[in-house]
């Protein structure tokens, strides 16, 4: 009895009930989810997914993967530079619309504050953030030759 | 972490799959593990768990089924199954869960990031479903990915006031946080028990450990940092988050709220706190907000009543010690207002020691909320105020000069401003 080529196998009953349950959840949802501008909201939705996992993955990926090959056989002081870099371009996704200024004429009108601090606080921060690393490798890099000599002694 | 062709022990897939994300020895990072994408899913089991039922206490704060002017989803169904009369007791209720719910939301972006790091490498794995139940599983995580996603970007880009979202941002944000918890429950029933037994201590089963060492890579690179340190990188990113966020939501703190929108005073004296929309942001002219052109029209069971602001100064004012809260997870502290009553309101025209349901229009003329509905345990509630002064002095226009509704506990938007018409009755 061979089994046909492309038939798939059932897997776990259980865990179908439990997909096909929310499934049906979802798609109740969905289909409100998707009244208005369907094809927008979907675009937005897989986008989204899609945007993350083949764009800002791979960048991030591949911008840490050079940091390492370009630090070469220094690489355990790669998280000095990894560390500062990661953090300000976290604060820099999430508060892209504030920073970049592309919000400002509404943000200024609605809130009655002016936008101009968001830029110059992230540069700070970065400058911050880079500095404290500067700082503790300088004192760690202090730290190993001072112990150096006395691990010989 | 992410390297390509480079000799390795796997053979079975030749050296070209080896190039691309299909082959398991593609993906070289020493991070990824089952104990790394367990201890990031239990924090996010959690944490989305408290975003999930904060949302949905904002949603009920609306009272979107007392009025069609709440409801901006009027098609919910069965998803508005737990809507109760929203409460003002105690009076910062608003303030603290949208705070946790835009807070946490935001803390947790980094915890998120990390996890779809953690499993990316399964969106690639081949074949694409050894049964139904797991092609099930894969679209289903098309639907947690997606819509995880769609809720954290639109809610950020909520917040910074970039509604370039196609629609409305109630109705997506309610119905999508509904897709992405469906997928959601389904995601943590199935994933739980083993991501527990992986904190647990590595003993597992083998046919468990055999699924998730999909996750380990067969080919790893040297180690750069420890799994324990990389924690410590999300770890600080959520607390850097966090610290330059959590400020916005008290008045002695806005100064550390560096990045957050409402992380500045407007100004400082009697007025100088937190505002949503100014008056020009919403279209109203000094010329009818004057002693001369503005009158209150308040209606109900008796009639119809007009008072000038002199004739409402000379009604019974009272004071009450209320924040407002903003669902965009801002707040300020205690403001001092000063005001008519709303339950005296409602007995102007009728509804004497009975105050019912009240409807609330401004001067505004264009807006989601220039009209709301408040609910009558929300106008017999002796903090509830048509306010005219705050803080010892004259409302100023950007805080809703002649007059303003505000009421303990409510969404910032319910506590409408540039009042211009009050219709008591049940609605």
């Amino acid at each position: 009895m061979r089994r046909p080529r492309f038939a798939l196998p059932l897997g776990s009953p259980l865990q179908i009930l439990l997909l096909a349950c929310s499934f049906a959840l979802a798609a109740y949802a969905g289909v409100q989810l998707l009244a208005g501008d369907w094809f927008g909201v979907a675009l937005w939705f897989v986008g989204a997914a899609l945007l993350h996992d083949l764009v800002l993955l791979p960048l991030y990926a591949a911008a840490d993967r050079a940091l390492v090959r370009a630090a070469g056989p220094r690489r355990r002081w790669v998280a000095y530079v990894r560390v500062p870099a990661a953090l300000s371009l976290l604060l820099l996704l999430v508060w892209f619309p504030l920073i970049s200024g592309q919000v400002t004429a509404r943000y200024a009108s609605a809130t009655g504050l002016s936008a101009d601090r968001f830029l110059s606080h992230w540069l700070l921060l970065t400058a911050v953030l880079f500095g404290g690393s500067a700082v503790l490798f300088v004192l760690r890099l202090r730290r190993a030759t001072k112990q150096r000599p006395s691990a010989v002694g | 972490m992410v390297r390509g062709a480079v000799p390795g022990p796997v053979r079975t897939y030749g050296r070209d799959m080896r190039r691309t994300p299909f082959s398991p020895s593609f993906w070289r990072s020493p991070l990824r593990g089952p104990w790394f994408t367990s201890v990031l899913g239990i924090v996010l089991l959690g944490g989305i768990t408290v975003l999930f039922v904060t949302g949905l206490l904002s949603y009920a704060a609306y009272n979107p089924d007392l009025a069609r002017v709440n409801d901006k989803t009027p098609d919910k169904g069965i998803l508005g199954f737990y809507l109760f009369s929203w409460p003002t007791d105690p009076h910062w209720l608003y303030r603290l869960t949208q705070g946790v719910h835009v807070t946490l939301g935001i803390t947790l972006i980094p915890v998120l990031l990390a996890k779809l790091w953690s499993v990316v490498p399964k969106l690639f794995t081949l074949p694409p479903a050894r049964s139904l139940a797991h092609a099930l599983e894969r679209i289903s995580l098309l639907l947690l990915v997606g819509g995880g996603l769609f809720e954290f970007v639109t809610g950020v880009l909520n917040v910074q006031l970039d509604y370039v979202f196609p629609g409305s941002f109630y109705p997506l944000h309610f119905y999508g946080a509904w897709v992405f918890f469906a997928a959601f429950v389904a995601h943590a029933v199935l994933k739980t028990p083993a991501a527990l037994r992986n904190l647990r201590g590595m003993r597992q089963p083998p046919q468990v450990a055999e699924e998730e060492r999909e996750l380990v890579s067969p080919d790893p690179d040297p180690p750069t940092v420890s799994r324990r340190g990389a924690l410590g990188l999300v770890g600080g990113g959520s607390l850097l988050l966090f610290g330059t966020t959590v400020g916005q939501g008290f008045d002695g703190l806005r100064w550390s709220a560096v990045l957050a929108p409402h992380g500045a005073d407007p100004g400082s004296g009697p007025g100088g706190f937190q505002i949503n929309k100014t008056a020009a942001y919403a279209g109203i002219s000094a010329a009818e907000r004057s002693e001369g052109a503005w009158r209150l029209v308040v209606s109900g069971r008796t009639g119809t009543v007009r008072l000038s602001r002199a004739e409402l100064l000379r009604l019974p004012l009272h004071s009450s010690a209320l924040p407002i809260a903003c669902v965009e997870g801002w707040s300020t502290s205690d403001q001092w207002w000063r005001g008519v009553r709303l339950r005296d309101l409602a007995a102007l025209v009728g509804y004497d020691g009975d105050p019912p349901d009240v409807f609330v229009e401004s001067l505004q003329r264009h807006g989601a909320f220039r009209r709301a509905a408040l609910r009558a345990n929300q106008v017999a509630d002796p903090r509830s105020l048509l306010a005219l002064f705050v803080n010892g002095e004259e409302l100023t226009p950007d805080h809703g000069h002649p007059a303003r509704v505000i009421v303990p506990a409510a969404p910032g938007v319910l506590n409408t401003k540039w009042v211009a018409r009050m219709t008591f009755g049940d609605l």
